[in-house]
């Protein structure tokens, strides 16, 4: 057991440092002169240009820059917003409670609704439901998700005036940041009507980033449901005169839940993917529309940081569902 | 019976809120967050819209919604003759905003005013390299080869004495990195051991007391009782942060927000149309150009120059690209500046005889030529490639083939100051003092060549006239000076002026008093709700 | 007497090839055919695009900017899916834009088939630290989301479909790289390739002519996915601004500037991406049934 436990984390070692040795090359190539970008149609002179790139530590050798960079990130250093001149590690936290919120309403709804659909469709397998179910979970899957925001937004909020368009809060409260979720937030402030105005900025987005999880969850849990009630054990207990519910709950559900377990887990690349997009649209303030507005404003420092903290995010998330899947499946653990 | 009081008691409560919620509210849908809160680090004009236009203020002021100078922190001043010096009078009984780990226990006085210079100038300050340590403007408007020294005379007497005159210092004052910051608040903060508070809990002088900030969401300000203007007429302004400009659109008419910045120019004419909005228009302080290179062949030839620019259909490139949010441009500098003038006659639109004025300069069968587009939006030109394909095709009709290139925005800022440049350049600039100085010096000056000035252009008699307005100090004098240095430019035409953009500010309608700030900012301070 | 009784005999019991016998397996899947066939009206209409449409995607029509749709008041016959904001017939750039997707489906899928069975095959037959090494990178891209990984390429060689092309086909190596390595290290250690080596087969003749072909099957259902994946990717770039540029009549940057429409055009935002969804539906259905008629476990 420990031996397996320290052979994944040791794998987890190397992958994050060529994570950081990814980000940190890939931002160095991106082209133009941040000096320049900065000083905009004024202009530099020469010295104060050299002085200015000293002073980011661009005028470095290469090998001393990932140097740098690296002993930075050891000590919780990921450097300075080129535009805000704040930490980028406080700015990703400061952003990333938001992103929390969405990402956890998200999992919560494709878990409840693509679990059970999931089960169904296996149970009534070839039937009419299960080709609905698939048919559905089909078409999430391939939907491409900045539309379906536009369209529900198009529906709910300038159709039927239901939800509202953007943020995560009505611009008339004002709530004390406690924890960093709106939904708690609003609950502890003594604001009337903050709650129920959270909920309603919260649903449009959660719905929309929970759609292909919510898909790929339907999808194996089918799949896996099916592979259990082949089973000898699951046949025998139908001949015993067990209810299907009850053969399903009880015995089936708890195997077939492995791989649906590390399917959600493996979920979290996808909503992060998402994020970006869906707080785009909904300019719901995360980290996936820092990152992009980071591009866009070629504040290399928040890129790479905020990359490598996302890819820390998912490694980690990884390396625990692979250590779930071992202690409860002992053939992974005792296999090469 | 205690059941149904209960059962009261939400709606009591209620009401009780509703009374509460008798305070006057703005919300202004700004268009995107500010990088920080104090002003002296940063160029954004989001930046400053929530932090000096709001929480600060400077020794000297604009009058809101001109470029005209008043009092503000200094309550008079006086110029020495040489030029040189200049001694400000501070106003007594300023007092500073308060916060949860800072009491002001002064009015605000000299100290404070040396402190906000000297961060910025001399390195040996212990706060000059907190939060990056990087003061854009302030090394921009040249101050560190401007300032000899800042003299504390007495508590409410400072001292500016320079290097060289300089007329446009006035204006320099009332720009947005030189407001001032309370030096007693950066030494208790120094001591406290968090140094950088300073910038993210911004105190100052000004109308609006910071609240709060949400990342990427809201700022929230209250109105300063102590205002020595007095209090603002609103109670508490909330910024809330909507980069997307349909949505602030949608806010606007739901009522969510109040005043909304940079419409869609699409849902201009709705807004115009739309009983509910109040739709205001002025010109920006920018211009956007084409900038020839008149160290190279053809375009040493005025007569070149001047055919080319006669050859452009203005008109056309205003409906294209700029969809009817801008205006022609004739001069360098923006119909909002003093000594703007008007008398200046713009090149006609005059294919056939472009034609023949190139001709005449030795090139009947015309040339060839690169035009350098931007690849970014930027106020003075919100579609850079559209607009030189335009231009090429109205080059095309009088034998000019154009090439359009274009290089990532860093890499174009840097090539395109090269004196050896080949091709014209598509740029423009947008005014920092609101003082024709910083327009015609900046860009059209000999000191700008391989470097602002992308024209690469250096004519005497231009600049001996801004070279002269730059150290006189009578307004009256200088306007004389400017409006003729404004047809030299014109008979020289190093630029084709193509358009100064137009800013739109939709309100609701309750909204008074709101004046459209020259700059591009968004000042509250004077606007009521009905 | 006895008669001649002539009972006509079936004489071909030769098992059907493997076309025949895979043709078999997804014609039944009734959703395989129906992305099969959609897939090909959209290859067809991508192809007769000229025929199809008296209208140039570029084209723009300034006196009907933003019309609506032809069943609509105000709608033109002219223009059955309405204008857009410049004055472009929509339907128009619509089927012009299925190109576009065909394009970048085709050449993200090559592109990481190619490069991805090389770098597996690689992998999986010379094993130790090659190897390993390999298997790290792939974990390091793979530790990034894809859309991020795909920016951050993008904003490096600079926007462009054929620049978008490229990044997303980065993000797909590993699960290329995965499927063949597995394959291969299956295949290496059974009977027949351990004969084919003893018999003195040279390297490449075992990786390409042994092994290769018994990888197919996932490989395949594979590209069938990836080439749905690379259009929905396309389009996000695009919907970003990093992926085609305009004048481009590719689907996801015709939403790109979509939230502006949002209340006055509701036909700009929803025809676009309802081609896209049609079109990445259709390869998931088809994927979904070669998967089903490829894979032997389900043939029970």
């Amino acid at each position: 057991m420990f031996s397996f436990l320290l052979k994944r984390i040791s794998v987890v070692i190397p992958t994050f440092l060529g994570v950081t040795l990814l980000t940190f090359s890939l931002i160095r190539m991106i082209p133009g002169d941040p000096v320049e970008l900065m000083a905009g149609e004024r202009g530099v002179d020469p010295v104060r240009h050299a002085e200015l790139l000293a002073q980011m530590g661009l005028d470095k050798p290469l090998l001393v820059q990932y140097w740098h960079y690296l002993t930075g990130i050891f000590q919780g250093d990921l450097g300075t917003s080129i535009v805000t001149r704040e930490p980028v590690i406080r700015e990703f936290f400061t952003l990333f409670p938001a992103t929390l919120e969405l990402s956890l309403c998200a999992i919560i709804i494709a878990v409840s609704i693509g679990l059970p659909a999931g089960i169904i469709a296996a149970v009534k397998r070839g039937k009419a439901t299960d080709y609905t179910v698939m048919g559905l979970s089909l078409t999430g899957y391939s939907m491409p998700i900045f539309w379906w925001g536009l369209l529900l937004i198009l529906l709910f909020s300038v159709g039927l005036g239901w939800t509202p368009v953007s943020g995560r809060i009505s611009a008339t409260f004002w709530v004390d940041e406690v924890t960093g979720f709106m939904l708690i937030d609003s609950l502890l402030s003594d604001e009337v009507g903050a709650f129920a105005s959270a909920v309603q900025h919260l649903i449009l987005p959660s719905i929309v980033l929970a759609t292909i999880p919510l898909a790929v969850i339907a999808r194996m849990t089918r799949s896996a449901m099916l592979e259990v009630l082949r089973e000898d054990y699951i046949q025998v207990a139908r001949a015993k005169g067990l209810a299907m519910w009850l053969v399903v709950c009880v015995h089936a559900l708890r195997n077939a839940l492995i791989p649906v377990i590390t399917v959600i887990g493996l979920q979290v690349g996808v909503l992060m993917a998402g994020a970006i997009l869906t707080e785009t649209i909904f300019s719901w303030p995360g980290v996936g529309k820092w990152m992009l507005d980071s591009i866009y404003r070629r504040d290399y420092p928040s890129v790479q940081g905020g990359i490598l903290l996302i890819s820390c995010m998912v490694i980690l998330v990884n390396l625990t569902v692979d250590i779930f899947y071992g202690v409860v499946n002992p053939r992974i653990r005792h296999n090469r | 019976m205690q059941k149904n009081l209960l059962r009261f008691l939400p709606v009591l409560l209620l009401l009780l809120f509703v009374g509460q919620v008798q305070a006057k509210t703005l919300v202004y849908c700004s268009e995107g967050s500010p990088e920080g809160f104090n002003p002296s680090l940063y160029t954004a004009g989001t930046t400053f819209d929530a932090s000096s236009k709001t929480i600060f203020e400077g020794l000297t002021h604009f009058v809101r919604g001109t470029t005209e100078l008043e009092p503000g922190m200094a309550e008079s001043w006086t110029v020495s003759d040489d030029g040189k010096t200049y001694t400000f009078k501070l106003r007594k009984g300023v007092k500073f905003h308060s916060s949860k780990s800072f009491k002001p226990t002064r009015d605000m006085n000299a100290d404070d005013v040396i402190f906000t210079f000297e961060r910025q100038w001399k390195k040996d300050n212990p706060y000059h390299t907190v939060s990056g340590g990087n003061y854009e403007y302030f090394n921009g408007m040249s101050m560190p080869d401007l300032l000899k020294e800042i003299v504390k005379v007495d508590d409410y007497t400072v001292k500016f004495i320079l290097n060289r005159p300089e007329a446009p210092m006035l204006a320099n004052l009332a720009m947005d990195f030189a407001v001032i910051q309370s030096k007693e608040y950066a030494d208790a903060m120094m001591k406290a051991g968090t140094p950088e508070k300073v910038d993210q809990w911004p105190i100052g002088t000004g109308p609006f007391v910071f609240q709060g900030y949400k990342k990427d969401a809201q700022i929230r300000y209250t109105a300063f009782k102590d205002y020595w203007r007095g209090k603002a007429a609103i109670d508490k302004l909330v910024f809330s942060i909507t980069p997307d400009a349909s949505v602030r659109y949608a806010k606007l008419k739901a009522g969510e927000c109040q005043i909304m910045p940079y419409p869609n120019p699409a849902d201009v004419a709705a807004m115009k149309k739309d009983p509910k909005i109040n739709l205001l228009e002025q010109e920006g302080l920018n211009v956007g150009y084409l900038a020839y290179n008149t160290q190279v062949a053809p375009f040493d030839k005025v007569e070149v120059r001047k055919a080319l620019n006669m050859a452009m259909n203005k008109q056309a490139i205003i409906d294209t690209v700029f969809q009817g949010a801008g205006k022609i441009a004739k001069n360098p500098i923006p119909p909002t500046i003093w000594s703007y003038n008007e008398a200046t006659v713009d090149d006609p639109y005059d294919p056939v005889a472009a034609k023949k004025m190139l001709a005449d300069a030795g090139y009947p069968n015309g040339f060839s030529m690169k035009i350098w587009a931007m690849p970014v939006q930027r106020p003075y030109n919100p579609n850079a490639r559209r607009m030189a394909e335009v231009i090429q095709a109205d080059f095309a009709k009088v034998g000019v083939k154009v090439e359009i290139i274009s290089y990532e925005w860093g890499e174009y800022l840097k090539r395109s100051k090269d004196v050896k440049r080949d091709g014209a350049v598509l740029l423009g600039w947008t005014g920092d003092n609101g003082d024709p100085d910083n327009f015609l010096a900046v860009l059209l000056g000999c000191d700008g060549v391989g470097g602002s000035n992308r024209a690469q252009w250096c004519y005497k008699p231009f600049e001996d006239l801004i070279q002269k307005a730059k150290v006189v100090s009578d307004p009256a004098e200088r306007t004389k000076l400017y409006e003729e240095a404004q047809i030299v430019f014109k008979s020289q035409a190093p630029w084709a002026t193509i358009a100064h953009s137009v800013v739109f500010m939709p309100l609701a309608k309750n909204v008074e008093n709101f004046k459209i700030d020259p700059f591009g900012g968004h000042i509250f301070y004077g606007v009521d709700l009905k | 007497m006895a008669e001649n009784l002539e009972i006509a005999v079936d004489d071909d019991f030769s098992p059907p090839g493997p076309f025949r016998e895979f043709w078999n397996y997804f014609s039944a899947n009734r959703g395989a055919l129906l992305g099969f066939s959609l897939i090909v009206l959209v290859l067809l209409a991508a192809l007769f695009a000229n025929f199809l449409t008296p209208h140039s995607p570029f084209e723009q029509y300034r006196q009907h900017i933003l019309t609506p749709p032809a069943w609509q008041e105000g709608g033109l016959w002219r223009f059955p899916l309405g204008t857009d904001e410049v004055g472009r017939d929509i339907l128009t750039r619509l089927i012009y834009g299925g190109r576009l997707s065909l394009f970048i489906g085709m050449m993200v899928v090559s592109l990481s088939l190619v490069l991805g069975t090389l770098i597996g095959l690689i992998s999986g037959y010379a094993k130790g630290m090659t190897d390993t090494l390999i298997m790290r990178a792939m974990d390091i891209v793979m530790a990034l989301p894809s859309l991020l990984l795909a920016l951050a390429i993008v904003t490096i060689l600079g926007p462009g479909l054929i620049n978008a092309s490229i990044a997303i086909a980065v993000t797909y190596l590993p699960h290329y790289v995965r499927i063949t390595r597995a394959s291969v290290i299956a295949e290496t250690s059974k009977d027949y390739v351990i004969a084919s080596k003893v018999s003195g087969a040279g390297v490449m003749r075992l990786i390409f002519i042994t092994i290769l072909p018994n990888c197919m099957a996932p490989l395949i259902v594979q590209a069938s996915l990836g080439f749905s994946n690379a259009i929905l990717d396309a389009a996000a770039l695009g919907f970003i601004g990093l992926g085609a540029q305009p004048p481009s009549p590719e689907w996801g940057s015709m939403l790109a500037n979509a939230l502006e429409f949002i209340q006055r055009a509701w036909w700009v935002v929803t025809f676009p991406g309802l081609m896209i969804l049609l079109t990445v539906l259709a390869f998931n259905l088809m994927g979904d049934g070669l998967r089903d008629a490829l894979d032997p476990k389900m043939k029970l």
